[in-house]
């Protein structure tokens, strides 16, 4: 089937069968292998990207269902020499070991700071529940979302 | 995942002859249960019909007692409504608390109530809220909807399009998550509709059901204590490696309890 849609701001139009996922489309044909596939059951969270917005596993959305959206994977919110204020806490807060998790971990956490809520230790914790890590206990994990809670309200101001 | 076509009907009534003229058709909601049972390969189905932007699946509104709810309405959307907010905030509370965030701006309350998994969160609310199911074809009344595991009454094809709730005076939803999924292991919702109390139960046995004789006592006497010796559901309790049947049958009382002490300590 042809599909249109905008991924990290570029227009893809696309012919591809109707039982892609958009982890698929993603991965294979757009190689953006930044997007990870950790349990391709909606369990674990590393597929997570943004869909006009909100944050979506991936391995559960068809590409059909994402026909012209707007996709925003870890490729498209800052790069090495400019990075987001999220990607840069993590970063700065050791909030990362193997890093397969953490595309979704930034993509959801982004949401979850934008979504505007009071954020403390509880309430960041309960907002990454879709997100799993096998690495770090969290505990820096928190730790960098809170940071980058700060910095991207004073960046907003 | 098997090879499928994809359809994107624009009316219900298009989606119903779509359903009907496909060889083994299944309608798409949020996808947050078809879509890893089909890329498991536990289902297959030959062509998919995607309810999104059907109008007649979409709005929330509040009007003369009812908080009317679209099928494709996803669990983030009801959970930030201000009209579900407005005159049902433990329905409010009850989609917020489904899965994850991911889970929540994907997952619909049509998909939940199709699928009718024995842990889900809805079926508590459709019972303890008298909610009426308005389907493509007909209303079916909460009480006569759930029939067994993953069974309602729902015919082949037939498609939910709205859920009536009853506005309660006040109402409670408790809930003991399973700690990976978040799924209910239990939940509890208790409503009050000025005095007369209705209390329905999820996760604890095939599919949803009601609490009658909690519902006696607390009419009579609206106190976590009244449900002390209170007659639990004639029901087969579920019994897996998340929890045995005795402890299932022992949460439903014990959520019921804390429930009401919610409602009853609400201002
Ligand atoms: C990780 C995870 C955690 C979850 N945790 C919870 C939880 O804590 N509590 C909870 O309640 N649920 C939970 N869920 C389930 C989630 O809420 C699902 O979204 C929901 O059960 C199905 O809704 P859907 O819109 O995704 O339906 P779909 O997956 O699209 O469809 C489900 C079934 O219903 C049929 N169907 C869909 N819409 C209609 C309609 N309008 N009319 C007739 N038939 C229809 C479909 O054909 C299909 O058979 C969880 C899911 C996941 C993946
Ligand atoms: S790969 Fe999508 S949730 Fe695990
Ligand atoms: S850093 Fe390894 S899974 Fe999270």
């Amino acid at each position: 089937m042809n599909l249109t849609l905008t991924v990290n701001g570029v227009e893809h139009s696309l012919d591809v069968p109707a039982n892609t996922l958009l982890t698929d489309l993603l991965r294979t044909q757009l190689r953006l292998t930044g997007t990870h596939v950790g349990c391709d059951t909606s369990q674990c969270g590393a597929c997570t990207v943004h869909l006009d917005g909100r944050s979506v596993k991936a391995c559960t959305v068809l590409a059909a269902q994402a026909g012209g959206r707007t996709v925003t994977t870890i490729e498209g919110i800052g790069s090495p020499d400019d990075l987001h204020p999220m990607q840069a806490a993590f970063r700065d807060c050791h909030a990362l070991q193997c890093g397969f998790c953490t595309p979704g971990m930034i993509l959801r956490a982004i949401e979850l700071v934008e979504d505007g809520g009071a954020l403390d230790n509880r309430t960041v914790r309960e907002g990454l529940e879709g997100n799993i890590c096998r690495c770090t206990g969290y505990h820096n994990i928190v730790k960098a979302v809170l940071a980058a809670s700060d910095t991207m309200q004073e960046q907003s101001q | 995942m098997n090879p499928f076509n994809y359809h994107k009907p624009s009316t219900l009534a298009e989606a119903v002859a779509l359903h009907r003229d496909a060889e083994d058709p299944a309608y798409l909601s949020g996808g947050h249960t078809l879509l890893p049972t089909m890329t498991q390969r536990l289902a297959a189905p030959s062509d998919l019909i995607d309810l999104e932007g059907l109008a007649e699946l979409t709005g929330i509104a509040a009007e003369d007692g009812t908080l009317s709810i679209g099928a494709f309405t996803r669990h983030a959307e009801a959970a930030a409504s201000a009209e579900v907010a407005g005159t049902l905030p433990a329905l409010a509370e009850l989609a917020e608390g489904i899965g994850d965030a991911q889970v929540r701006n994907r997952g619909t309350i049509g998909g939940s109530l199709a699928n009718s998994d024995p842990a889900a969160d809805y079926p508590a609310a459709v019972l303890a809220l008298n909610a009426v199911i308005h389907t493509d074809r007909r209303q079916i009344a909460a009480d006569d909807y759930f029939r067994g595991l993953f069974e309602t009454a729902l015919e082949e094809g037939e498609i939910i399009t709205r859920i009536d709730f009853a506005i309660p005076s006040r109402a409670a939803y408790e809930k003991f998550p399973n700690p990976a999924s978040r799924y209910a292991t239990a939940g509890v919702m208790v409503a009050d509709f000025n005095g007369t109390v209705r209390v329905g139960v999820t996760g604890a046995g095939p599919c949803g059901c009601r609490a009658h004789a909690f519902e006696a006592a607390l009419s009579a006497h609206l106190d976590p204590a009244a449900l002390d010796a209170a007659e639990l559901p004639a029901i087969d309790f579920n019994s897996d490696l998340h929890a045995s049947a005795e402890y299932r049958a022992h949460l439903v009382r014990v959520l019921a309890q804390r429930a009401t002490a919610r409602l009853v300590a609400a201002p």
